[in-house]
């Protein structure tokens, strides 16, 4: 099968015509050695079928971040057939750049001219068949967001990609040429392909390149010591990037015409700007939508209409309390969106769904009734108790990630960065490195592959160390499972409040820790921050199911093969006791579990889950803070087994806040404990999968380094929440450990300053490796 | 007499031409790559809130860079 690749730069529409070219045939994968997404699909609409691979976007070929790095080697050592470069017909000046670089490379080229529409609108004009004749490859007008162009865009680059096509650089006529074209020539003659892209890096003294060709440093050195350029000196790599916008600007500006000249008129994107990036408004409407993003998807009050109503001495009633039958399943379902407040969608989505899993628990009890003990015990408090716990909060989930891809594909998440970047550089971060952050609301996981874009090496690895403590999605039942259990037993604030209080602490125990480590082990400068303001548009509604859609098939077959797993191991180890006989649920005592739990909950002691519970049950929370290591969402599953375990008749329920009450009746746990046990699940090492794309991120050998600092954070933050909570007054030994600590920090930075170039902005282990293989490669030829 | 400043003491609404781009390394490979080479007209459309960093319009697209970015850039001030 052909295999074509599409290259473009960041928000050139790359990945709507992706989706519009494979449909339902993508899937999302890594590429080799690093986590950055490589998304593959087929094209079945041609005389033959084509492969289509999304490279990342892209701004050049340069080595600047890894994403740039995947790009050159791909198209330099997996040779797609045809390469579809995608450019945004509104922004040409800066897309053609790449595209100057691509025509370098010995690769049919189609140039796919996107936003063809947006151009017409806005009553300009833009030339196809002259941009065509100028740059020498077939330029097709195309339409991803309509959808028009598109047959032709294939059709063409399938004929393009039987011809092949050698390099043609813009330098041919700059100063430079004689240079290029000598190195060509020494590439051509140790029979490197592509040697003219290789020849014009050279001349820059590209990183990579100057690695893998070592020999010819010397010709571009003898060059420079002979050049010299009225503006540049001797600068190679202003010559060549200041040839490249010459060239453009000179070239194939002429084909784009304005057509009223009054190109001054506000677009509707810079009136929308102009009050979201507002000097006084702008950080106030950011923590507003903030707000409103996590009322919607986890208030139970909606607009807080409920406790208006009480204020106002009318309490709205709860649907009991209306005289409607509860054992009904209409009045069952209307209480999935109502009963005494209104629900927010996320909620609401979530009693659906708790109200489906409940029905089918009925059922299976009722078709298990004739089997022996521990089939019904397997298949109902082992198996389906668990998945229903995990399910039950697939659409808060996705509610909250829904927004987050809004914001993202809106524009508005990279104003975010441009609006933070002042506050984040305090803490030795860049603004951009608050996407990834914000990311690990979802889920840590494309938060993680998002830190990708950091370009410095220091910034990515205490990003992805500090992800973790933005409490994700598979952590949020932790946390209105027991705020709701706090609140069923004693007189506490609303659950919302304790929940959100919880995210404020990740928040500021992961900038807290952010700047440790940019003081003690991270040292550096602060990276740069040099980014687009893509405009605004309105998100795809297609582009966010995909994105959503993605998102639910990872989630569920994590819960149907490591969650499911641990959760049949857990109901094995907590209903078998060591001599392999089946217990009853009241014999937990003697369950190899319960000798698990017993052994290790001194540890936990100072935090408030530990010894002092007692021995009769005060291990769960032990087991639960192990169990959750292999996924968050096994926290609160493991509660419903062992609640289950633990009372005759018990009941689960879809939050887990019985489950919690049960236990908290059981072992006396206090509710500074209980804080404490929140917070150690927020901040220890997350779940396996997490771990695992941490690892591939950070640069070689962090990643043991990483798993300490998770488990002492998590540590030192909840014995501190339980001591403080406990005892009032251990808030100043407490705070004296953390001034000396701080004290003995500044003084040693004090006496070992940073060295200037003692952390350069050094590429990561996979640009290393990237480097090396290709290296190889060359050898072998 | 043609006036030259740096980026970074741009007030809004002033616009300039690149006259040269110091720094070194992938700093400056970036602000290349970005567009920000010699001879293209750089407006300086607005400061984020807290004052940095900054929001430039270059060759029809709005680039965000720090102070201490800008500071490296060289301009001709255009009346």
């Amino acid at each position: 099968m052909m295999k074509f690749a599409l290259a473009g730069n960041p928000n050139c529409g790359k990945t709507t015509l992706f989706n519009l070219l494979t449909g339902s045939t993508a899937y999302v994968g890594n590429w080799p050695g690093v986590t950055v997404d490589k998304r593959e699909g087929t094209y079945k609409r041609g005389e033959e079928p084509v492969k289509i691979v999304d490279l990342p976007g892209i701004y050049s070929l340069s080595p600047y971040t890894p994403e740039e790095v995947i790009s050159r080697n791909f198209i330099l050592d997996e040779k797609p057939a045809c390469v579809i470069n995608i450019v945004d017909a509104t922004n040409l000046e800066r897309n053609l750049y790449l595209t100057t670089q691509l025509m370098e490379i010995d690769v049919p080229i189609v140039i796919a001219l996107n936003m063809m529409d947006t151009v017409e609108r806005s009553g300009d004009e833009l030339d196809a068949k002259e941009l065509e004749k100028k740059i020498g490859v077939p330029v097709v007008a195309i339409s991803a967001l309509r959808g028009t162009g598109i047959k032709e865009l294939m059709d063409r680059a399938i004929s393009t990609a039987k011809e092949p096509r050698g390099g043609v650089s813009i330098l041919h006529d700059s100063p430079l040429a004689h240079l290029v074209r000598d190195v060509t020539i020494a590439l051509k003659g140790a029979k490197v392909d592509a040697p003219l892209f290789h020849a014009v890096k050279l001349a820059e003294m590209d990183e990579i390149e100057v690695k893998m060709h070592p020999e010819l440093v010397k010709m571009v050195d003898e060059f420079k010591a002979t050049f010299e350029d009225d503006t540049f000196g001797s600068d190679l790599e202003a010559v060549v990037a200041d040839a490249r916008y010459k060239y453009i600007a000179a070239n194939y500006s002429s084909a784009y015409k304005k057509g009223n000249e009054s190109g001054e008129k506000l677009s509707r994107s810079d009136r929308a700007d102009k009050i979201l990036t507002h000097k006084v408004w702008g950080i106030p409407i950011f923590i507003v939508i903030l707000f409103a993003i996590f009322h919607l998807t986890f208030a139970e009050d909606l607009f807080y209409i409920g406790g208006f109503a009480k204020l106002a001495g009318t309490p709205l009633p709860t649907l009991k309390e209306l005289g409607l039958n509860t054992e009904n399943v209409g009045v069952q379902l209307l209480a999935c969106f109502y009963d005494g407040a209104v629900f927010s969608p996320g909620v609401i989505l979530q009693n659906i769904m708790g109200w489906l899993t409940g029905l089918v628990g009925m059922g299976l009890d009722a078709a298990c009734a004739g089997a022996p003990a521990w089939v019904g015990g397997l298949i109902v408090s082992g198996v389906w108790e668990g998945l229903a716990a995990v399910m039950s909060f697939i659409p808060q989930i996705l509610v909250l990630f829904m927004f987050f891809s809004i914001l993202e594909d809106s524009g508005y998440m990279a104003r975010i960065a441009f609006i933070m970047d002042r506050i984040f550089r305090r803490f030795g971060l860049s603004g951009r490195a608050f996407m990834p952050m914000i990311m690990g609301f979802g889920c840590s996981i494309p938060a993680m592959i998002n830190t990708r874009t950091l370009a410095d090496d220091n910034e990515r690895t205490s990003t992805v160390r500090v992800i973790p403590f933005f409490s994700c999605g598979a952590k949020l039942p932790i946390l209105t499972a027991i705020a709701g259990g706090i609140l069923g037993a004693a007189d506490a604030p609303l659950v919302e409040l304790i929940v959100l209080a919880m995210y404020l602490l990740g928040i500021i125990v992961a900038l807290s820790t952010v700047i440790l480590m940019r003081a003690t082990t991270m040292r550096g400068e602060v990276p740069p921050f040099i980014m687009e303001l893509p405009p605004y548009h309105r998100p795809l509604f297609k582009g966010l199911m995909i994105h959503l859609w993605d998102k639910l098939k990872h989630f569920v077959k994590k819960a149907f093969t490591i969650i499911l797993a641990s959760t049949i191991v857990i109901w094995f180890l907590s209903h078998f006791s060591w001599d392999w006989r089946y217990l009853a649920d009241e014999q937990m005592d003697i369950s190899i579990l319960a000798s698990i739990g017993k052994l290790i909950q001194p540890i936990f002691t100072p935090l408030g889950f530990g010894s002092q519970l007692g021995r009769a049950a005060g291990w769960v929370f032990a087991v639960a803070a192990i169990t959750g290591l292999i996924a968050k969402e096994n926290v609160i599953a493991t509660f419903s087994t062992l609640a289950a375990c633990l009372v005759a008749g018990f009941e689960a329920t879809e939050e887990g806040v019985s489950e919690v009450i049960t236990l908290m009746g059981q072992t006396g746990i206090t509710i500074p404990a209980l804080l404490a046990f929140i917070a150690f699940n927020m901040l220890t090492i997350p779940c396996f999968a997490a771990c695992a794309t941490a690892r591939a991120e950070l640069p070689k050998g962090k990643f043991k380094w990483t798993l300490l600092f998770w488990v002492a954070t998590s540590y030192f933050v909840s014995a501190a929440i339980y001591l403080i909570g406990s005892w009032w007054w251990t808030l100043f030994p407490i705070l004296a450990v953390v001034a000396a600590g701080i004290t003995g920090i500044v003084f040693w930075n004090k006496k070992h300053p940073v060295k200037k170039n003692e952390v350069p902005m050094s590429e990561g282990a996979p640009l290393e490796e990237a480097a090396i293989s290709s290296d190889d490669k060359e050898n072998k030829l | 007499m043609v006036k030259q400043k740096l980026l970074s003491e741009f007030s809004i609404g002033e616009k300039g031409v690149v006259k040269t781009v110091s720094g070194e390394g992938r700093l400056r490979r970036r602000l290349f790559d970005m567009g920000v080479t010699p001879g293209a007209e750089i407006l300086l459309r607005k400061k984020a809130p807290l004052g940095d960093p900054l929001e430039v319009t270059i060759r029809g697209y709005e680039l965000t860079l720090r102070k201490t970015e800008a500071e490296l850039v060289t301009m001709e001030v255009k009346k």
